[in-house]
């Protein structure tokens, strides 16, 4: 049989999981609560570039992370080392921490924080590993270079594909069992064109940004390459494209941009713990306050927005957060007003506030914190071809490729790849370096249509960065496109 | 006080690695090479706020990547260790079966750079870094009222490097950082605060003391009623520290001559001679700070010194022997990713003393935030002002300023607009923590500006 995708030389035995209950069972009358979170995940980086082998990697991460309740505290001791002799030596450095912390902590926890949960989750995909063969793979990557080269000036043209088999398993001293897999996909496309001192770059729907829970049926031939010769062609034309204006004007954004916008500007702001400023060292404080929950009218009326890991197919479903609280889909806004934060249990109990499932680790190496996972922005009931036809004086952009805002999440400045004017109700010229800037509430406040739900796209990120030490995770953004009224928009040079 | 000894997790972790390598390199066959790196670390992170402490996490890991080579193909396998030979070999094994049957169906690598054996190198910097929980009292007590948040790091870390043609590279560092900042209200009940950052591998109460206390004082001038800048032109001081957020971009392609040739590269202008920048700037990676190892995942070693940028002009961009293959020129020891890992940016004249009164009026700037290319071509950035930045009239701190955003392009910043660099320089530690501590760091000045954009 030819080498196929599979290779999992050493999935979780059933008895290095009761080894891992054994564990539990000689621990637990040193603490009030302990649980271990095991993680397991493989995977492989598959990249071509203009038609040459570029990355192939293959990697087994694997490891544990233990948790530990006493007096109040929580504490966390991760190794490598799964032999009874290494879990122990994590088990006591983090008891020894739970101790040292005592009175110093935030808050005092308590065992009915972690409650006992079973369960199980399996991601949906329609074609698994074993049935898709490597030398398939390199061919699709490579048939991809070459649709995204349309012209002698690309000068660059990748695709790359990340497939992650993540399987969790997540026990505890009070009977908790859940058991998670997930099989997930991610593909990268890019071409930049070249021509004098002009460099443009184009990919399909930004970095890394097609991730979802699925199998290598995403590998789609007939559809992703047409979308590649057509980036490949937009490349081209942004070369001799017209500078974005600097003016004000009605903005009309792409899903593939919203879900950037609805990210930065909504997902990290509803953090608890950004609000309880526990990442204020690093990412930074939130502009929310406690009391803005039920009051902040955070856009207009035509903005809802979920919390929702429920949704098959988006990169960040799962049943269970690491805590073992069990996922459901949560209004956060609902018509314009800011219903309910992005917060665990542990947050939750800390502010005495309504949350989320979403207390959630990179890896086994790490802490839960609290994350985002699939945040989808609801459809409205204005077509593209009719936003387009109702509009002045806009402009029509495309593809993130720029992003910064502030650190309590207020002033942003998001930067795309390609743009097309709108005058007089139809799309004109295309347009480089489009850039726009704004305010949260007030930008959100502006939204004046939305796509109805055919024109809904859904994307996804491995690279959501926060946290001490510092992890990323995986998020899902579904959005429809947007228009927003009146928004400061520009271009480059120097 | 004694002198530290190496940190027996390192000692261990080489024991490890140097058998386990040899165990597996006595599998290949004629025709394939492998190369193995290794990072480990036994971390302690601790993590603050508000002077509480809101989670504790102790990191034990050893992640070991090898590239195998065989009929010209290559592969890269990563696999996180246990430390137990028995085990870990048995996984190698599997992984080299695994490469074996891989390499039959990969495509050749036109690019695949032979190995060879570029010798040996070892070089530990032992320290004593105090465990977290040793600090906890102590931290809490000391920074009380002054809602101290932020994250001490601490523990060995190692990085190794082996091949199967007998190249032997070694470097642990056993120290700490103490990455955190101050909060307080202003007259408007508006938060303002200052940032700092101890590290060393040796804990001194009284350094710790001093630069506690300088971020209290900073803390108390931040207690006066902001002023709100218009979006404008103004002259500015950047603290080394927020020269450090601008020049960290420089680590995503901007040196890299991979990134150059695919038309990725900020300082493409610059390195063709369409810009210049001040005859003041000269910027090189310099190992001498001991920050980092000087040897590569590839096994090559950097030069000590490596001038980049040489009186305002690129002279030479990094470059690691794949591109140097790829492109057909000589490859200068660069990393996987062609970034610099040890930059230092040469000090100029400006005394501390005469900071303030050469900046006249204008923006005294500590930190910056959340960096971005605005216009890659014209190395254009935009970004936020964070902590303590302040409003200078006629040589005097006046007011702290509300954070404004800022869009400036490098070109303009450290060309035309340099008036100066200072005297002093600060040494800048990586205090990256995806998935393991980084190592690595910069040494840089402050830098007086004629001109910094601010747009809203
Ligand atoms: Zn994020």
């Amino acid at each position: 049989m030819s080498t196929n995708l599979h290779f999992n030389p050493n999935p979780l035995p059933l008895d290095q999981v009761d080894l891992l209950k054994k564990f539990l069972a000689e621990i637990t009358s040193q603490v009030d609560w302990a649980g271990i979170r095991y993680v397991q995940e493989i995977t492989h980086w598959r990249g071509t570039r203009d038609e040459k082998p570029d990355i192939n990697s293959l990697s087994i991460e694997k490891g544990v992370c233990i948790e530990v309740l006493l007096g109040g505290q929580f504490a966390y001791g991760t190794t490598s080392d799964l032999s009874p002799a290494g879990l122990l030596r994590a088990f006591q450095k983090a008891r020894d921490m739970a101790v040292a912390i005592g009175r110093h902590g935030v808050f005092s926890f308590t065992k009915s924080h972690r409650p006992t949960v079973t369960g199980r989750f399996s991601s949906h995909h329609n074609e698994p590993l074993d049935q898709t063969s490597l030398a398939e793979v390199t061919d699709f990557l490579m048939g991809a270079n070459k649709r995204l080269r349309v012209s002698e000036k690309i000068v660059n043209s990748q695709a790359l594909a990340m497939i992650v088999d993540c399987e969790i398993r997540l026990l505890s001293t009070n009977g908790t069992d859940v058991e998670q897999k997930f099989l997930l996909m991610g593909q990268h496309y890019s071409a930049t064109a070249q021509d004098g001192g002009e460099a443009q770059t184009r990919t399909l729907n930004g970095s890394l940004n097609r991730c979802y829970q699925a199998g290598p049926e995403v590998f789609d031939k007939d559809r992703i390459f047409v979308e590649c010769e057509r980036v490949g062609r937009e490349a081209v034309e942004l070369l001799t494209a017209e500078e974005c204006p600097s003016d004000i004007r009605d903005l009309l954004i792409d899903p593939d941009q919203m879900t950037l916008q609805i990210h930065e500007s909504v997902g990290h702001p509803l953090e608890l713990d950004r609000i309880l400023g526990d990442e204020r060292n690093y990412a930074g404080w939130s502009f929310v306050k406690p009391g803005d929950f039920g009051k902040l009218q955070y856009g207009s009326k035509q903005m809802s927005i979920s919390f929702d890991p429920t949704v098959t197919g988006e990169y960040a479903s799962y049943a269970f957060d690491d805590s073992g609280n069990q996922a459901t889909r949560e209004y956060l806004i609902k018509d314009g007003l800011l219903e309910r934060g992005l917060g665990g249990v542990d947050s939750q109990k800390r502010l005495k506030l309504p949350g989320v499932a979403n207390f959630r680790s990179s890896s086994w190496n790490r802490a839960p914190i609290d994350r985002m996972a699939n945040i989808n922005l609801e459809p409205g009931h204005a077509p593209l071809a009719e936003m387009i036809a109702n509009t002045k004086k806009g402009i029509y952009m495309q593809s993130n490729r720029s992003w910064s805002i502030d650190d309590y999440r207020n002033k942003f400045q998001f930067g795309c790849e390609y743009a097309r004017l709108i005058e007089d109700g139809k799309l004109t010229k295309i347009i480089k370096n489009p850039n726009y800037r704004g305010a949260t509430v007030q930008f959100w406040n502006s939204l004046k249509a939305l796509g109805p739900a055919s024109e809904v796209q859904t994307f996804g990120s491995p690279n959501c960065g926060k946290g001490e030490p510092s992890q990323v995770i995986r998020v899902g953004h579904s959005a429809p496109p947007c228009l927003f009224s009146n928004v400061q928009i520009f271009g480059g040079g120097k | 006080m004694s002198t530290p000894k190496t940190n027996p997790f390192c000692e261990t972790a080489n024991g490890h690695f140097s058998q386990l390598c040899e165990d597996f390199f006595s599998l290949l066959k004629e025709g394939e090479d492998a190369t193995c790196n290794l990072q480990s670390e036994q971390q302690d992170y601790l993590r603050f706020n508000g002077s509480k402490v809101r989670q504790s996490t102790f990191v034990q890991q050893h992640d070991l990547q090898i590239q195998f080579q065989s009929r010209n193909r290559r592969l890269d396998v990563n696999a996180q260790l246990s430390g137990h030979r028995d085990e870990d070999l048995l996984l190698l094994k599997q992984l080299l079966a695994r490469a074996r049957e891989e390499v039959q169906v990969l495509p050749e690598d036109p690019y695949l750079v032979p190995m060879s054996n570029s010798g040996e190198s070892h070089r530990d910097h032992v320290g004593r870094p105090p465990e977290a929980r040793e600090l906890v009292d102590y931290l809490a007590e000391c920074t009380r009222d002054t809602e101290f948040t932020g994250l001490y790091a601490t523990g060995p870390m190692v990085r190794g490097n082996r091949n199967s043609r007998g190249q032997k590279h070694w470097f642990s560092s056993d120290s700490f950082f103490l990455d955190y900042s101050l909060y307080t209200l202003n007259s408007e009940r508006e938060n303002k605060a200052v940032k700092a950052c101890y590290s060393s591998n040796q804990w001194q109460q009284s350094e710790f003391l001093q630069d506690l206390n300088e971020a209290k004082l900073q803390l108390k001038m931040l207690q006066k009623k902001s002023k709100v800048l218009a979006p404008g032109i103004y002259r500015a001081f950047l603290t080394p520290s927020a020269l450090d957020e601008l020049v960290q971009m420089l680590s995503w392609g901007a040196l890299s001559l991979g990134s150059y040739k695919r038309g990725q590269c900020a300082l493409a202008k610059l390195y063709e001679g369409k810009e210049q920048l001040s005859s003041k700037v000269h910027l090189s990676e310099n190992f001498d700070l001991g920050m980092g190892p000087q040897f590569t995942p590839l096994g090559e070693l950097t030069p000590m010194q490596l001038p980049l940028i040489q009186g305002g002009k690129l002279t030479t961009l990094l470059s690691n022997l794949r591109s140097a293959k790829e492109y057909g020129t000589e490859s200068n020891g660069a990393d996987l990713g062609e970034n610099p890992r040890s930059l230092e940016l040469k000090p100029g004249t400006l005394t501390r003393a005469e900071t303030l009164k050469k900046l006249e009026t204008g923006v005294y700037l500590s930190n910056l935030h959340y960096a971005n290319w605005s216009d890659l071509q014209n190395a254009r950035i935009t970004g936020m002002t964070r902590y303590a930045c302040f409003w200078v009239d006629k040589g005097e701190i006046v007011a702290p300023i509300k954070d404004m955003r800022f869009d400036e392009s490098l070109f303009r910043l450290l060309g035309a607009h340099l008036e100066e660099l200072t005297a002093e320089s600060r040494i800048i530690p990586s205090t990256g923590t995806y998935q393991i501590r980084q190592l690595g760091g910069k040494k840089l000045p402050g830098l007086l500006a004629s001109e910094f954009r601010f747009t809203l």
